[in-house]
């Protein structure tokens, strides 16, 4: 896993909010990135550490680092370049 | 690019969240989305109604406060359940229908209303929310069709 403390192009704050909301707001994050930026998304739905490989997965985004520590989810996505 | 076909057949404010939470969870994914709406479901497009779903306490053994059925059956039980489920959605920031609906047109997810539900309950095109398209059966699974995952919900 990538090194977490890597300064991310972007940060969202997910924190308390209820599936489908992060998802759904990391994905207009993203959509606001350059191809090669990073976003950092913090969340504490406990469904995130599932979700978000499933969302880099169908996005085509690369997960760099998940982090599940005192009820906080940390990942870290980058946005690659269109193939 | 993947798509995602419902229906959605339910008019209760229990049953309006599962079809929207995986539309808009669909347009996070980059997918195409619609939503058939149909028979009581219609109400989820429903310019008034969908501002005023209910939950019902009637034949639902899920109820955290469990009542015996002739209890549940009493005036202003529905009410009673409805707010309580309010407040939990509340409390836990989930939006609210309309802004799922909001969510859903910003990201392109297709609205179908069945035009047979319109014509059995007597609803008309200005009874909808804005977006909602009218459809028959067939306009439906003509996009269903080309579907990765349908659902009847």
């Amino acid at each position: 896993m990538t090194d977490q403390t890597m300064a991310p192009d972007a940060e969202l704050d997910c924190k308390g909010l209820l599936c489908p909301l992060p998802v759904y707001r990391t994905a207009q994050a993203m959509g606001r990135l350059k191809a090669g930026e990073v976003l950092r998304v913090e969340c504490t739905d406990p469904g995130s550490l599932a979700d978000f490989p499933a969302f880099a997965r169908q996005r085509g985004y690369t997960l760099l680092s998940a982090q599940d520590g005192d009820g906080v989810q940390v990942f870290l996505l980058r946005k690659e370049p269109a193939r | 690019m993947r798509r995602l076909a419902l229906v959605a057949s339910k008019g209760t404010l229990d049953g309006a969240y599962p079809p929207l939470i995986l539309a808009a969870t669909a347009a996070g994914l980059g997918w195409e989305a619609g939503i058939f709406f149909t028979f009581y479901g219609l109400d989820i497009i429903h310019r008034k109604k969908h501002r005023r779903l209910k939950v019902s306490p009637l034949a639902n053994p899920a109820m955290p406060v469990s009542l015996p059925p002739l209890l549940a059956a009493l005036p202003g039980m529905e009410a009673v359940a409805t707010a309580m489920m309010r407040r939990w959605m509340k409390a836990q920031r989930l939006p609210e229908v309309s802004e799922f609906l909001d969510m859903a047109r910003e990201s392109g997810v297709k609205l179908f209303a069945c035009s047979t539900t319109m014509g059995v309950m007597g609803i008309e095109r200005e009874d909808l929310i804005e977006g909602a398209e009218i459809a028959g059966a067939t306009a439906f699974l003509d996009f269903a069709a080309n579907a990765d995952v349908s659902m009847f919900v």
